[in-house]
């Protein structure tokens, strides 16, 4: 029986791959299945495609320019003519601003999720792998860095580097990455003494081939999970750095600085620090959401609920 | 012989996404002073049947019958509360593997005065010897230190023989011995066995062994139920095993090995369809 | 078969008893983790931008002064030799002089400490109070509706912004009802009304039986203790919650019920206590993190603790503090992790 008398789907639900690619699949789509059933995941999914397409589509979106102040029409209520959100300190039209922010929270985001999983990676199997003293050195110096505390040393690293988009970026992926380390590691000391590596490692297979070929494959689904449920985390710490002024600077529409220009007339402009401050939460919900439901998929020992 | 439990049609059923799954499908039977032998294969729903006669099948999976009656009381109509002095004081249950069945983190005195006193009026001076005395009884050697450790540094033997201590402590009537040895090894097999049997002997217990070991019941018990996806596919005494009709049982026999009988190959189950919709052998005396 | 005897690694011999080895090898990993913590701060601090000598002398120093203080810096030795001094500084408590105000940096520390750890002390008590409970109930009645506002709080706390709650919780409680007082540990009026004993204004308050005092500190720390409990409920319900599931599947938990048990002793004299030590180390955690975490809500309610020094140094570019401060930071953690693990061999039979 040839593919081509099947549906794509039915292909996709064989029992019996005809390929490895198939297998794959045929995994990747059962998977899927899974997790369109989870209708909280699906929301999570929903608001992040909302946000990647508000990223892309900011300036087409966007009611005004989000950096053009108009002083004589600051600090507009909610619902003004033209500005549905209003206006902030210096005229500046909220929602524009907002819209503009997603690019920043998804480049930092994006950012911090490309460093720190594949330094905890490399990290990680590496000390896993050779073992001895290049394991004891390695945790070591992974122990040290969650001895910190997450938001303190990313403070001090800003300090040091100097306040900005990158420097943050590089700030919380400092302080994220040592997590994924330990995991990589503990998965890493698993496949190792399992018979089918020992097998490879007869055939004559180098310990590059095997970290790459044969342990960072199984690394990955675990890491996938770790990622999207430590994302929240990420647009939190982002944004609080930017809270703080040690972010993206002004006038750059980050939602966390958006706050603290707000934080000053709270008590009689509420708007203005609470509109960004929903979008964080969405958002970080968001990936959360998404983080269950991939956890539930891809690590089903792990899931709690 | 008197009847000490009675059960009728007995369904335990787990809803799932897919359906509603019967683990256990109607069956019925009855015991009384005598050792009865539970045998089937894994998921065969013996086990089911034994925690189900306990009511300790947690939602969502539901327990229905005609009755389950303990001197024709009906265990089914009992609340929640009154079912708390059927266990342990007139049903017990010993369960499979004493590593886990055990609390870690309270010490075998703890544990053993804890199920005299939630039936027995009885001071802490006084639990703790008759605690002790058990102890004794199922042979365990210097009571008073295996009163004072933990579950983890006791051998799976001694574990078990714990096990049976604790739970023949508050005097029941009937004790339900889920695979009690096949997580020990087998050179303590015989011995914790032969305690239990012993003690319930003596007490004049109704026992409800149940296994997947069809040589092992046949020697121990009186009486077998040989249980096939849900239902009771046989009933027959314990001597007269080798005589069983049904191809299930005949099969499970054969694929046995047999000093007396060397073969080249033991022979492998076939499982015929008809076997799961053949309605349910009643096993009342 | 002699040959093909699988000999065992030989283990290294020590005479000691192994509880004295177990500590030797605790301490070891101890130091050698405060030595990376301090070597950490030591790199931090000499790739600042920002020159320590100036900081000392100020800008208008002579060549001379210049030259003096960055031998009495110690900068012309070798970096091992100034992380050496750096460390011996640390040991003997001393982190060097504050730019803002000329005075020690531990002292300070020893000045805004006590606010922090009382705001986090009250912040963990509620979230032990009200966490654990939840946790338990959620695992018990699994899929109530209990269970899953459980499942809200905790993803509303691992998802919300902690700064603008607290805004929020300020705009709400102080701006609009009035109910709780505002930012800042007392009110004007009560300002050294009484000798500071313990630094905590609460505690303090109580010993000079100024209770207008004390209801005015309450009514301060109210609302950031409870946002920082907030998050740590959050925390302790979903752990409490995924530890008992793993314990009311386990079997003793029948042997509890087939004995005759009632669901409540089965809950929380059987499986609750086989919790307790992880648990121990769950909020050890959660108690670390707020001593430090609190950064955000300190700046919010102005609140004199550590995380409010370490910004405000931080934006001055006083760079003593903020080391200081963050080493101070990181070793009440470790201390906390060290002594969770301590209580764990206390209370785990299993691990003697």
């Amino acid at each position: 029986m040839t593919s081509q008398n099947l549906s794509t789907r039915e292909w996709l639900l064989s029992d019996t791959p005809e390929s490895r690619r198939h297998a794959r699949l045929a995994a990747m789509y059962k998977g899927w299945l899974t997790l369109r059933g989870n209708h909280m995941a699906m929301i999570g999914l929903a608001i992040i495609v909302v946000l990647v397409g508000t990223a892309l589509f900011a300036p087409l979106l966007a009611p005004h320019d989000p950096f053009v102040q108009e002083l004589g029409n600051r600090l507009q209520p909610l619902g003004t003519e033209g500005h549905i959100l209003g206006t902030d300190t210096l005229g500046r039209d909220i929602l524009s601003r907002m819209i503009y922010g997603s690019r920043i929270t998804l480049y930092i985001v994006a950012l911090v999720a490309m460093i720190a999983p594949i330094a905890g990676l490399l990290v990680g199997t590496v000390s896993g792998y050779a073992g001895g003293w290049t394991d004891i050195i390695l945790m070591r110096i992974t122990d040290i860095f969650l001895a910190f505390p997450r938001l303190v040393l990313a403070l001090a690293f800003v300090a040091a580097l100097g306040a900005g988009i990158e420097n943050a970026v590089l700030a919380i992926s400092l302080t994220a990455w040592p997590p994924y380390a330990r995991m990589a590691r503990a998965e890493t000391l698993t496949i190792r003494s399992s018979d089918y590596i020992s097998a490879i490692r007869l055939q004559g297979a180098g310990p590059l081939r095997i970290i790459t070929k044969h342990i960072w494959p199984l690394c990955i689904s675990s890491l996938i999970v770790r990622v999207t449920l430590d994302m929240a985390g990420i647009i939190l710490a982002a944004a609080g750095l930017g809270f703080l002024g040690l972010g993206a600077q002004p006038p750059s529409p980050e939602w966390g600085a958006m706050i603290s220009e707000g934080r000053r007339f709270i008590l009689d402009h509420w708007w203005i620090a609470t509109m960004p401050g929903l979008a964080i939460f969405a958002v970080s919900l968001a990936f959360n959401l998404l983080g269950d439901g991939l956890r539930d998929v891809l690590d089903p020992k792990d899931s709690a609920s | 012989m008197s009847t000490l439990l009675d059960v009728e049609n007995l369904w335990v059923k787990f809803p799932t996404r897919n359906g509603v799954f019967d683990a256990v499908r109607g069956v019925s039977f009855s015991l009384g002073r005598e050792r009865l032998g539970i045998v089937g294969e894994s998921g065969s729903g013996k086990s089911m049947t034994g925690r189900a006669i306990l009511r300790l099948i947690r939602s969502p999976g539901i327990v229905e019958a005609g009755h389950v009656s303990l001197h024709g009381d009906n265990l089914l109509d009992k609340s929640e509360k009154e079912m708390r002095s059927v266990r342990g004081e007139k049903i017990s249950m010993v369960m499979q593997d004493p590593k886990f069945s055990l609390n870690p983190v309270m010490t075998v005195g703890a544990q053993i005065i804890e199920a005299y006193r939630l039936h027995a009026k009885a001071t802490k001076a006084e639990a703790y010897r008759k605690s002790v005395e058990m102890l004794e009884a199922v042979a365990i050697r210097d009571p008073e230190r295996v009163m004072k450790a933990y579950p983890h540094e006791m051998s799976g033997g001694m574990g078990q023989r714990i096990m049976i201590a604790m739970m023949l402590i508050p005097n029941p009537e009937i004790l339900i011995a889920d695979e009690p040895t096949s997580a020990l090894d087998v050179s303590v097999q015989g011995q914790v066995l032969s305690i239990m049997d012993k003690l319930v002997k003596d007490r004049g217990m109704g026992l409800i062994f149940i296994s997947h070991d069809l040589n092992l019941v046949s020697q121990f018990c009186d009486r077998v139920l040989i249980m096939y996806s849900g239902r009771i596919v046989e009933v027959c005494d314990a001597d007269k095993l080798h005589e069983a009709k049904h191809p299930y049982t005949q099969g499970l026999l054969g694929s046995l090995p047999r000093f007396d009988e060397p073969r080249d190959r033991l022979q492998v189950l076939t499982r015929d369809p008809a076997w799961r919709d053949a309605p349910s052998v009643e096993g009342r005396t | 078969m002699a040959s093909t005897h699988y000999t065992p690694k030989r283990q290294p011999r020590l005479p000691l008893p192994s509880w004295l080895k177990g500590t030797l090898v605790t301490l070891a990993s101890i130091s050698v983790t405060m030595l990376g913590l301090l070597f950490v701060t030591f790199f931090i601090g000499r790739v600042m931008p920002i020159d320590p000598v100036i900081a000392v002398v100020g800008e208008r120093a002579t060549q001379e002064q210049y030259h003096n203080a960055f031998l009495e810096l110690g900068l012309d030795k070798p970096l091992i030799t100034q992380f050496a001094m750096y460390v011996w500084d640390v040991l003997h408590g001393d982190f060097g002089m504050s730019l803002l105000n000329a005075r020690p940096v531990s002292e300070d520390i020893g000045r805004v400490f006590p606010a922090t750890m009382e705001l986090a002390t009250i912040g963990i008590l509620i979230g032990i109070i009200l966490g654990v409970p939840l946790g338990v109930v959620a695992a018990v009645r699994r899929g109530s509706w209990i269970d899953q506002i459980a499942r809200v709080i905790a993803l509303v706390g691992y998802s919300m912004p902690i700064f603008w709650l607290g805004l929020m919780g300020l705009l709400l409680f102080y701006g609009i009802l009035g109910w709780v007082g505002g930012p800042g540990r007392q009110s004007i009026f009560y300002e050294d009304m009484f000798p500071s004993v313990t630094g905590m204004i609460l505690v303090d308050a109580a010993l000079a039986r100024d209770w207008g005092a004390f209801k005015d500190a309450f009514s301060h720390i109210i609302l950031p203790a409870s946002l920082l409990g907030y998050y740590s409920l959050a925390y302790i319900s979903r752990m409490t919650r995924s530890f008992m599931l793993e314990q009311l599947s386990a079997e003793y938990v029948t042997t509890a019920r087939v004995k005759g048990m009632s669901e409540w002793a089965v809950i929380w004299r059987h499986a609750f206590r086989n919790i307790r030590v992880q648990l121990i180390t769950v909020i050890a955690l959660s108690y670390a993190n707020l001593l430090e975490g609190s950064v955000l809500t300190e700046i919010i309610f102005s609140w004199p603790g550590i995380g409010n020094y370490i910004t405000t140094a931080l934006l001055s570019a006083d760079m003593n503090a903020v080391l200081g401060g963050t080493v101070v930071v990181g070793l009440i953690f470790v201390c906390l992790n060290i002594f969770s693990d301590l209580l764990y061999k206390i209370f785990d039979p299993r691990s003697k």
